[in-house]
């Protein structure tokens, strides 16, 4: 029992780092309509250049903010060069535009740094809690629990942005109905450069986090495979739906790993994900709690 | 020849200027259209699909741009200034809101976020955006019992007021409403012209709105335009439109002498307005 519990754990913990990465999707598919490919390679370029200055000389408070600075500029030049010119094309369009914004900003990222794997000490130490090894017997990582509170952190200020403030109800006007939102006023272009920036923002949590762990690499861009599954099982446009979708499928990963696993020859975690997703689609398109497809008839 | 013209053309509240569209650059909509509104009037566009009265209404308040339409020719005039080089966002904040054809509503924010996202231009306080709701509720009492519900799961005529609500919240004083009687109920669409009556009554807000029901229009409209194959046609008091034969017969479906073949059907082709 307590080892399920630990295994349990572990999942959920490790699924919230998922959900880091699957918010970004979902701010941006929110907020455009547009599945965009190259949050994956957003979070390494974040990571890439947050240790990258830090590595420069600077220290973390300093370079983190920089950082953030970096991805505005990001966004600001993705809405003027990509996104302006191609307002009103179909979806699939944006959608290639954006898988070649990936290999952009991953080649971009790579000119700049370098394509070695860094090393990024955030002062979090990845070792279990005393506290909890010593009364409950269950090993859980210390850093795994702050990266639980930062996401929490910043999934209720998501939550209360979207819902409560006059850009934020902008935002989901604009994903709505496009047109909608030009003729009541609401300028598109504010709101994309506004939402990649915010996209951008979630990447460089994500990319510390993860790269704190993992080391910053070129694999961080696979991170965002991981988070398709998440999008599937919690809707790709809600918040709270890729933070339990994180949950679920960090969980469920690691539990079947452990105690399916054996019974097939191990190595499960990679696609199991996968298969539920998969199976998810079946059952319930739009995901956990995505946005209902409202048609009148 | 009527008043509306004659009385003031320098200085109408939007005046639109032997405006020509082309749409996609080879698909020639609108061949040179000139209206005008005068301050605190409702005036109607009649005509039957494809006419162009869409097209006119977009290419004033610029959302054309959107849809691969350009302004080849003419020029837009609102309170004595160009605005057709305009984006819609400045055109907001000016006080001219388009309603679009079909409501557009936000399907998956409430009743009342979407006449929140309404007042987006305005910088205004908390209080005052309350206000403002108010008074969208005061003129839309049944939107108040729905204001919390999802806007996709509302009514066509809820819908249409929503829409209406939301081009309120911005505080327009122009108000270009596009086919505001599709697929409603004929006391519906009745219900919704009463309270455009209302709002140019009460709140001093023009109106050019674009209808496919003439004879609705007329009776609430100051003045008319009748557009045929992106011309204008015929124009003149709503009153005089509604007594005139020609319109009787082709857009009121009453005929004076009994059957006509379509043969003998008189087209309005010739006439054009060379204002520019």
């Amino acid at each position: 029992m307590q080892f399920f519990l630990e295994v349990l754990l572990g999942g959920l913990l490790s699924g919230i780092m998922y959900s880091l990465v699957a918010l970004g999707f979902v701010l941006i598919y929110k907020a455009s309509g547009v599945f965009n490919f190259a949050q994956g390679a957003m979070v390494f370029f974040a990571a890439l250049t947050a240790v990258g200055l830090h590595d420069m000389g600077l220290s973390l408070w300093l370079a983190v903010p920089l950082t953030m600075a970096i991805m505005i500029v990001l966004a600001v030049a993705i809405e003027k060069i990509v996104l302006r010119p191609l307002v009103n094309q179909a979806e699939i369009t944006l959608f290639m535009v954006t898988i070649g914004l990936t290999f952009f900003i991953e080649g971009l990222a790579q000119a700049i740094w370098g394509a070695s794997v860094r090393k990024l000490e955030l002062g979090i130490e990845d070792v279990p809690l005393e506290f909890l090894l010593d009364n409950a017997g269950i090993a859980i990582s210390q850093f795994d629990l702050v990266a639980a509170g930062i996401a929490f952190v910043l999934v209720a200020a998501l939550a209360i942005f979207f819902s409560k403030t006059k850009v934020g109800r902008a935002l989901r006007a604009v994903a709505d109905d496009h047109q909608a939102a030009l003729s009541i006023g609401i300028p598109l272009q504010q709101i994309w450069v506004i939402v990649w920036g915010v996209a951008g923002f979630v990447a460089l949590v994500a990319g510390l986090l993860w790269g704190a762990r993992n080391g910053v690499q070129f694999a961080l861009t696979f991170v965002a495979l991981k988070a398709l599954p998440v999008l599937i099982l919690g809707g790709f446009t809600s918040v709270p739906g890729a933070i339990v979708g994180g949950l679920i499928i960090g969980a469920s990963e690691k539990l079947a790993e452990v105690f399916l696993g054996p019974y097939v020859g191990g190595g499960i975690e990679g696609w199991f994900p996968y298969v539920l997703a998969l199976l998810f689609l079946l059952v319930r398109p739009e995901g956990l709690f995505g946005e209902k497809i409202i048609r009148r008839i | 020849m009527n008043t509306q013209t004659s009385s003031a053309t320098a200085k109408a509240f939007l005046n639109v200027n032997n405006v020509e569209v082309i749409y996609d650059h080879v698909i020639l909509v609108l061949k040179g259209v000139s209206l005008e509104v005068q301050e605190g009037k409702i005036v109607a566009i009649l005509g039957a699909n494809g006419a162009g009265k869409s097209t006119t209404l977009k290419s004033i308040s610029t959302l054309l741009r959107g849809e691969r339409g350009d302004v080849t020719k003419g020029s837009v005039e609102f309170r004595g200034e160009r605005v057709d080089q305009l984006s819609p966002n400045d055109l907001v904040k000016r006080g001219m809101v388009q309603v679009m054809e079909g409501r557009h509503c936000f399907g998956h924010l409430t009743v009342e976020e979407n006449l929140l996202t309404g007042a987006y231009t305005r910088n205004i306080s908390r209080g005052d955006l309350k206000l403002s709701l108010e008074k969208v509720y005061d003129y839309f009492p049944r939107l108040k019992t729905r204001r919390s519900s999802l806007a996709g799961y509302t009514s066509g005529g809820e819908q249409q007021m929503t829409a209406i609500g939301r081009a309120l919240m911005a505080k327009p004083t122009m108000i270009l409403l596009d086919e505001p009687s599709m697929g409603l109920a004929p006391q519906i669409v009745e219900e919704i012209f009463e309270i455009v009556r209302d709002l140019n009554q009460r709140e001093k807000v023009s109106f050019l709105l674009a209808e496919q029901n003439t004879t609705v229009a007329l009776r609430y409209a100051d003045f008319g335009y009748i557009l045929e194959n992106g011309r204008v046609v015929m124009e003149g008091d709503a009153k005089e439109l509604a007594s005139n034969e020609d319109v009787k017969e082709f857009y009121l479906g009453i005929s004076s002498g009994g059957r006509k073949s379509f043969r003998d059907v008189k087209h309005y082709r010739r006439r054009k307005r060379w204002l520019a």
